[in-house]
């Protein structure tokens, strides 16, 4: 299942008011493109090194 | 008429005590809270913290309920009280509560006063860690997580109270708050790997909400079981025949501060809009509980929902609609009620947040948590070729809220910030002005040595001569800055405060 389709969606109609307020241009998603890419090389450093463990021994008990 | 929408949040922390064979989360969170308190005292006391002034239970009444009947079935558990239990300066309660830290913000008076002390909460987490780790043996460490769910069936809450007014109607609360509860998770959802109803991870690889998998009632008292979408606990913890404090126990603990504000804004402008009878449509779904599922499960938006009265609605639409009136609204009434400046800038993020999840959700991924977190992970599923179910979607989702700075995803995903950092440090100490925690706080911290305790609507003062003393704060707009603050400033001892209230 294509799981990155499921945020997109094509444009439908939407209030006169609202364009300029939407930011979104291909400009735009390649640079978040590029940032995503910098983000995942970056967060390999910081993530926690067992993860099976670490999800597996992540208990909590209920509250409200 | 709409009354001012006072309003605070109290979440409860995730932790874990790390190098520790079976450990306690009770005794963790007792750790934490007790560290954050003596590493207050070691660094000058009375004026950043009163640990030694405790919460007082007198006039708590968690078992009443709103609609007039009290189910013995359904009373909340006991509320526990040897437990820590601290009043802190800036007017907030920091306490143990279900094996978690929690911490309460004070009463504020808008919805970016609400975010600014929620992350003022979230650098007394931080600190309270350090000041643990330095007390604890080495290897060991606690963690305190933001988030609502382990991922295996346990939830816990981040709630929200508002004030509103007595003679509205209780049914009509529930009719008109809800559907906005049901659908405001597209903006305020922190995002969750997988599901915990236990739909396989091809199913629901991914969903909206932390904690919509938890509520299986529309209406109730409850908060740790079979938990209601309107919680009708009646403690107003104000004068009762004027006001009532909605109890919202719905929501997901967000980390990005844009998600808070509209969490907490949209919330605050939907119930003046009920109490002005501002609401025209009725938005009542057929099934809430199915409704609130399906809206956290579809990603594409575009889900129909039955409405009660026929028709259906997306939840765009019915978001869109609610940010209509909402405008409309703002021109007949003005925005005095949620704040001159803050209103009018809950109507242009709301606005600029449906325009976004209409026409390019991914364009929010510096704003809304579950598009943040989404693109974090399906990031790195892609890049590592991962099924839905690893272990390491699901650790990612966990630190995502991992509250340690150097740990965080959520620190680094870029997320927009809209508090004043100054101010953020500043309310780790120094109450809101605006509404009566400022007497609060502000007392606790010339007097704290002559309070004994203190709660949300009153303080116990000890000034010797005299039996002990309760101040009571039944009007949560009173005891501002501008109504005591020279009072405070001009009294010595606390029975000189006190003569001068009397005065």
């Amino acid at each position: 299942m294509p799981e990155r389709e499921q945020i997109r969606r094509t444009p439908t109609e939407r209030p006169e008011e609202a364009v300029d307020e939407a930011p979104s241009s291909s400009e735009a998603g390649e640079k978040l493109k590029a940032e995503l890419d910098d983000l995942l090389d970056e967060i390999d450093e910081v993530l926690e090194t067992n993860a099976e463990d670490f999800v597996r021994s992540f208990v909590q008990k209920g509250g409200q | 008429m709409a009354i001012r929408k006072i309003c605070g949040i109290e979440t409860e922390y995730g932790i874990v005590f790390r190098g520790v064979e079976d450990p306690n989360p009770i005794t963790a969170s007792s750790i934490l809270i007790n560290s954050y308190l003596s590493d207050l005292t070691r660094s000058g006391g009375a004026v950043h913290g009163a640990p030694g002034v405790g919460w007082d239970f007198e006039f708590e009444t968690p078992g009443a309920d709103a609609r007039g009947v009290t189910n013995p079935e359904s009373m909340p558990p006991e509320v526990e009280t040897h437990m820590v239990n601290a009043v802190l300066t800036n007017g907030a309660r920091y306490y143990v509560d279900h094996a978690h830290p929690e911490l309460s913000t004070p009463e504020c008076g808008d919805a970016l006063s609400v975010v600014t002390f929620d992350r003022s909460a979230e650098v007394i987490l931080e600190r309270s860690m350090r000041a643990a780790d330095a007390l604890l043996p080495e290897g060991q460490s606690i963690v305190a997580y933001k988030n609502n769910s382990d991922g295996k069936g346990n939830s816990y809450g981040c709630h929200e109270n508002y004030l509103i007014d007595r003679d509205l109607p209780f049914g009509r609360i529930v009719a008109e708050i809800t559907p906005h509860f049901i659908t405001r998770q597209i903006f305020c959802g922190a995002g969750k790997v997988g599901s915990e109803l236990g739909f396989s991870s091809e199913l629901v690889p991914f969903q909206i909400s932390q904690r919509a998998d938890f509520f299986e009632e529309e209406v109730g008292l409850e908060t740790t079981l079979k938990r209601p979408i309107i919680n009708t606990r009646d403690e107003p913890h104000a004068d009762p025949q004027k006001y009532r404090r909605l109890h919202v126990i719905i929501g997901d603990a967000n980390m990005s501060e844009v998600a808070t504000f509209l969490k907490v804004g949209t919330t605050a402008i939907v119930l003046a809009m009920i109490e002005d009878d501002w609401i025209r449509r009725d938005l009542r779904f057929a099934a809430p509980i199915h409704a609130l599922r399906t809206v956290s499960t579809d990603l594409s938006l575009t889900a129909a929902l039955p409405l009660a009265g026929g028709g259906s609605a997306t939840a765009l639409e019915v978001q869109r609609y609610l940010f209509e009136r909402a405008v409309d609204w703002g021109q007949h009434h003005g925005f005095s009620v949620v704040g001159e400046e803050v209103g009018p800038e809950i109507l242009r993020r709301w606005n600029q947040t449906l325009s976004g999840l209409e026409t390019d959700p991914e364009s929010l991924a510096s704003t809304v948590d579950w598009i943040a977190k989404y693109r974090l992970i399906n990031g790195y599923r892609e890049r590592h070729g991962l099924e839905w179910g690893d272990a390491r979607l699901h650790a990612l989702d966990l630190q995502y809220h991992d509250l340690r700075p150097e740990k965080s995803l959520a620190r680094r995903v870029g997320l927009e910030t809209i508090c004043d950092p100054e101010l953020v440090l500043q309310g780790m100490s120094f109450p809101p002005e605006d509404t009566r925690a400022y007497f609060r706080g502000a007392c606790l911290a010339k007097f704290g040595d002559e309070i004994i305790s203190a709660n949300w609507d009153s303080m116990v003062f000890d000034v010797g001569s005299e039996p002990l003393r309760r101040v009571a704060m039944m009007e949560p707009s009173r005891g501002t800055a501008s109504h005591v603050a020279s009072v405070i400033e001009s009294s010595q001892t606390a029975a000189e405060l006190l003569a001068q209230l009397d005065a």
